[in-house]
C-alpha cells in the first residue's frame, strides 16, 4: 500500500487534482482510499457525486466511541473508498487536532486494509500546525506531492511545505515525490515550475493544463474521468496518475530562501516573458 | 548554622555551565557585611529542571479564587485540572449570617470536562450550557470560569461566553484567562485573579460604613486548616471588625464591600499585594504588611495595627489580648520548645511563607538554614525598595496591568481613612511600616541560604549535606525528604493539621513539629538488611 499526501496553497486545486488522479488510478484498476483532511469536508465531492453527508468527527460527536467503519467510509467512483475527517466551524475549536483524532480513529477501526493499493490524503492549505502534518508523520504517508502554479504565492506556499517535509524527512521515511503544476496560464509557467522543482531537488511530475471542462465536470459533481473519459483533460489526469504510479524519484527536499525564490521568479517568469 | 561555600560549589558542580550560571544567580548565601544581596527571581525555570513551581491556573484557581465559598468556580478544561486543584489546600469554609450552607460550594468540583470532540469543535457551547445548568441547579451568587491550557490553544472566547451568561442570568460570571502555560509560575495566576476581582467585585457593593467601627480587610489569607478563623478571633477580641478576607472563608457578598475598610492587612505579600496597591490607588486605603505566624510576629503585627489606628483603646486592648493569650499558650510552647531548640529546618514554600514560618520556628529555638520561595519576585526577598529596579520581561508583560484611577467619590487620603490628622499619620508612618515590606532577607541569619525556585536535585543535595532536622515543602518534596530520614511537613496544606496562624496556631505548630521530629519512625528508615552498609546517608533504597 502506498500512502500519498497532497499539499499545496489554498485554492490551488488540490481536491480537484487529487480526485481526478484517484479516479484515473481507479479506472486503471487500482484500489484507492481517499482521506479528506479539510474541515470543509469537500475533498471527496466529485468521487461521491455530492458532499459527504457525515464526517468522522461529526460521527464521533454524535455517536460517541461506538463507531462502525461503514458509518464513515463511503464507496465512490470506481470502487474508491472515501472518508472526510471534517472539523469545526471556521473560527472555533482545533481543526488540526481534529485531523489527528480522525486518522487515529481510522487506524483503530481497521480502515487500512492490505487490499488497498493507495491511500490519498488531501490536506488543507499550508502545514499550519502539527495537526496538518499528521498525514506525514511516521507510519503514514511516505510520498508527498505538492500542487503549485506559476504564481508567486503558490510557489511560496510550496516552498514552505517543502520546509515541513524536510523536517519530517530528517527523522522519518517521508519523501517528496514531485511537484504537480495545476496551470493558471501564467507566462512561462512550465519553465518556471520545472526550474523550481529541480532547484528544491525534485521533479515536475506533470503539467496539468487549464481546461474549462474541469469546471463543467465539477458543476455536475464529477471528475473529468467520470464526466468525459475520452476528453484531452481526462488523458492529462491519466498521464499524471501513471507518472505517480511509476514514480521512483523520492527525495528529501531542499527548500530555498525567500530571496532565491523571488530571483527564480524573475529569471524564469517575468524576464523571459518580456 | 553557617553554610560554607564548598557545599554550594559541590551542589552546583554537575550543572552544565549555562545552567550553573543561571542557578548561581538564584542562590544567595547571606553575608551580613554586605548590603542587601541581589537574588534573581520570577524568571523562567531552566527547561529540564524539575521545579517545585505550579502553573498559572493553579495560582488563579487553586490559590486565589478557589477558596471563595459562595462562588461556583468552573474549570473550563479537562477533568484532571479541576480534580487536582480541588480541596488540596484545605481552605476551610463555613456558613454564617451572610452565607447560608446551601451557598457554600467548596465540597464540590465543577468542570466542563473537555473531551476530544470538544477540543476539536470548540468548547464555548459546552461552557455556556454548563453555566446555565449550574445556575439552574445551585443558584449561586456569582460564578468564576477559569481557563486551562487547551482552552487558550483552541481559542475559546471565555469573555464573550461569560458576558452573555452574566446578562442572561443577572449574576456576575467572571472569566479568568489563566491558561497554565502563562507566565513563569503560579504567580501569574495570582495577578490575573487579583485583576478580575478588583475590576468586578471589590467596590461593587453599596454597604455604608458604620463610623464607630474600625474596619479591616485581611488580604492574602486563605484559611488553610482554619488559619483565618484564628486570626479573626484575635482581631475581633481587640475590637476590629473584619469586613473581608481574601480569600479564605470569604464570600462575594463581603468582598463587594471591602472598599469600606479603614485599613488593609496584607498577610501574603506575593499573591495579593496587587489588590492592596490597587485599593490604595483607587480608594486611598492604606495597607500594612502583617504576619500572624509565630507569637513574636503576631505581637508585632497586633501592635503595629493598634499604632496605625492611633486609638488608645485599641492600644490598651491589644496589650490585654496579648497578655491573656500569652499566658495561655506560652507554657505549652515552652514544653515543646525544649524538644525543638537548637534544631535546624529547610523551608521551600510560597512567596511569603518561607519567611512567615521563620518566626514560628524561632519561637521554638529553631533556625531556618535554607529558605526559598517557589514563585516570589525579588521584592519578596529583598524588600519593596527594589521594585523600581526589577526588569520587566516578556513574561511579566504578558499579564495585563490595570489602569486604576482614584475613585471620584470614594477616594480619601490615607489619614482620612484612619480618622487621624495628617501630622499624626506622618508620625505613625515613621514608626510603623505602612505600605512597605522588607522581604525575607533582613530576617535571615548570616551564612544561611536563600534559594529561589529550588528544584528537586538541589533540595536533595542540601538535605544530604546539611542534614536538617525538619523539612518544609509541598507534597512533591515531602516524601523525598522522609525517605532520606528527615521529617517533612507540607506547608501548602498543613498535612491534616492546623490552624498554624495566631496564638492557637503557634501551639498546634509547636506540638506538630515536636511530634514530627520525635516520632520513632525515623529510627527505622534503614531496613535491617542494609544496616551493614549504613552511614552513607543514601537511603534511597
Amino acid at each position: 500500500m502506498r500512502q500519498v499526501a497532497i499539499y499545496g496553497k489554498g485554492g490551488i486545486g488540490k481536491s480537484t487534482t487529487t480526485q481526478n488522479t484517484v479516479a484515473a488510478l481507479a479506472s486503471a484498476g487500482k484500489k484507492v482510499m481517499v482521506v479528506g483532511c479539510d474541515p470543509k469536508a469537500d475533498s471527496t465531492r466529485l468521487l461521491l457525486h455530492g458532499l459527504c453527508q457525515k464526517t468522522v468527527l461529526d460521527t464521533l460527536r454524535d455517536e460517541g466511541d461506538d463507531i462502525e467503519l461503514d458509518d464513515i467510509l463511503k464507496p465512490g467512483f470506481g470502487e474508491t473508498l472515501c472518508v472526510e475527517s471534517g472539523g469545526p466551524e471556521p473560527g472555533v475549536g482545533c481543526a488540526g487536532r481534529g485531523i489527528i483524532t480522525s486518522i487515529n480513529l481510522l487506524e483503530s477501526l481497521g480502515a487500512y486494509t492490505p487490499n488497498l493499493d493507495y491511500v490519498f490524503y488531501d490536506v488543507l492549505g499550508d502545514v499550519v500546525c502539527g495537526g496538518f502534518a499528521m498525514p506525514i508523520r511516521e507510519g503514514k504517508a511516505e510520498e508527498i506531492y505538492i500542487v503549485a502554479s506559476g504564481e508567486l504565492m503558490a510557489l511560496y506556499a510550496a516552498n514552505n511545505i517543502a520546509k515541513g517535509i524536510q523536517k519530517y524527512a530528517e527523522n522519518g521515511k517521508v519523501r517528496l515525490g514531485g511537484i504537480i503544476c495545476n496551470s493558471r496560464k501564467v507566462d512561462n509557467e512550465y519553465e518556471l515550475l520545472k526550474a523550481f522543482a529541480e532547484e528544491i531537488g525534485s521533479q515536475l511530475i506533470h503539467f496539468v493544463p487549464r481546461d474549462n471542462l474541469v469546471q463543467r465536470a465539477e458543476i455536475n459533481k464529477k471528475t473529468v474521468i467520470d464526466f468525459d473519459p475520452e476528453s484531452n483533460q481526462a488523458q492529462e489526469y491519466k498521464k499524471l496518475a501513471n507518472a505517480i504510479d511509476t514514480n521512483t524519484m523520492f527525495v528529501k527536499p531542499k527548500p530555498m530562501t525567500q530571496d532565491r525564490l523571488e530571483e527564480l521568479m524573475m529569471q524564469h517568469g517575468f524576464l523571459d516573458a518580456l | 548554622m553557617a553554610i560554607n561555600q564548598e557545599v554550594l560549589d559541590e551542589m552546583l558542580l554537575p550543572y552544565p555551565d549555562k545552567v550553573k550560571k543561571n542557578r548561581t544567580k538564584h542562590i544567595v548565601r547571606k553575608n551580613p557585611e554586605e548590603g542587601c544581596q541581589q537574588i534573581e527571581a520570577n524568571t523562567r525555570t531552566v527547561p529540564g529542571i524539575i521545579s517545585q513551581r505550579g502553573c498559572c491556573y493553579a495560582g488563579c484557581k487553586g490559590v486565589v479564587i478557589g477558596p471563595i465559598k459562595d462562588m461556583i468556580t468552573i474549570t473550563h478544561g479537562p477533568v484532571g485540572c479541576a480534580y487536582y486543584s480541588w480541596g488540596t489546600r484545605r481552605n476551610k469554609a463555613r456558613a454564617d449570617d451572610i452565607t447560608p450552607p446551601e451557598h457554600i460550594y467548596g465540597a464540590m468540583c465543577f468542570v466542563t470536562d473537555m473531551q476530544e470532540p470538544d477540543i476539536v469543535f470548540g468548547g464555548e457551547k459546552k461552557l455556556a450550557k454548563m453555566i446555565d445548568e449550574v445556575v439552574e441547579m445551585f443558584h449561586p451568587r456569582a460564578i468564576n470560569v477559569c481557563a486551562t491550557c487547551p482552552i487558550g490553544l483552541i481559542g475559546d472566547d471565555l469573555g464573550a461566553v461569560t458576558k452573555k451568561a452574566s446578562e442572561k442570568h443577572g449574576i456576575p460570571v467572571l472569566a479568568y484567562n489563566c491558561e497554565g502555560y502563562k507566565g513563569v509560575s503560579q504567580s501569574a495566576g495570582h495577578h490575573i485573579a487579583n485583576n478580575v476581582l478588583m475590576e468586578n467585585v471589590i467596590g461593587s457593593g453599596d454597604a455604608e460604613k458604620n463610623p464607630s467601627e474600625f474596619v479591616v480587610n485581611l488580604l492574602g489569607e486563605y484559611n488553610i486548616g482554619g488559619d483565618s478563623w484564628e486570626i479573626e478571633r484575635i482581631l475581633n477580641d481587640i475590637g476590629y471588625r473584619v469586613q473581608g478576607v481574601l480569600t479564605g472563608d470569604s464570600s462575594v457578598e463581603e468582598m463587594k464591600n471591602m472598599h469600606i475598610a479603614n485599613l488593609n492587612l496584607v498577610m501574603c505579600h506575593r499573591s495579593i499585594n496587587y489588590i492592596a496597591e490597587m485599593m490604595e490607588e483607587k480608594y486611598g486605603i492604606p495597607w500594612l504588611k502583617i504576619n500572624f505566624i509565630g507569637v513574636e510576629a503576631i505581637k508585632k503585627s497586633l501592635r503595629d495595627i493598634a499604632q496605625v489606628t492611633g486609638d488608645e483603646t485599641f492600644i490598651r486592648k491589644t496589650e490585654e489580648v496579648i497578655a491573656r493569650e500569652e499566658a495561655r499558650v506560652l507554657p505549652v510552647i515552652e514544653h515543646f520548645r525544649k524538644i525543638c531548640t537548637g534544631k535546624t529546618a529547610f523551608a521551600f514554600v510560597g512567596g511569603s511563607r518561607s519567611h512567615h514560618y521563620q518566626y514560628l520556628l524561632r519561637d521554638l529555638g529553631m533556625e531556618v538554614v535554607v529558605a526559598g520561595y517557589e514563585f516570589a519576585h525579588r521584592d519578596d526577598y529583598e524588600g519593596r525598595q527594589v521594585i523600581p529596579t526589577i526588569k520587566t520581561d516578556a513574561d511579566s508583560k504578558n499579564i495585563p496591568e490595570l489602569d486604576i484611577k482614584p475613585d471620584p467619590e470614594l477616594y480619601k487620603e490615607a489619614h482620612e481613612h484612619l480618622n487621624i490628622t495628617k501630622e499624626k499619620f506622618d508620625e505613625i508612618c515613621s514608626r510603623v511600616p505602612l505600605g512597605n515590606y522588607e522581604g525575607m532577607y533582613p530576617d535571615m541569619n548570616g551564612g544561611t541560604l536563600m534559594i529561589d525556585d529550588c528544584n528537586h536535585y538541589e533540595a536533595e543535595q542540601l538535605v544530604k549535606d546539611l542534614k536538617p532536622d525538619l523539612f518544609f515543602a509541598g507534597v512533591r518534596d515531602k516524601y523525598i525528604a522522609q525517605k532520606m530520614g528527615v521529617p517533612a511537613k507540607q506547608l501548602h496544606s498543613y498535612d491534616y493539621s492546623g490552624p498554624y496562624a495566631g496564638f492557637n496556631g503557634a501551639m498546634n505548630f509547636a506540638r506538630d513539629v515536636a511530634n514530627a521530629m520525635t516520632t520513632p519512625a525515623w529510627k527505622f528508615i534503614t531496613p535491617p538488611w542494609e544496616k551493614e552498609s549504613e552511614n552513607t546517608g543514601d537511603t534511597n533504597a
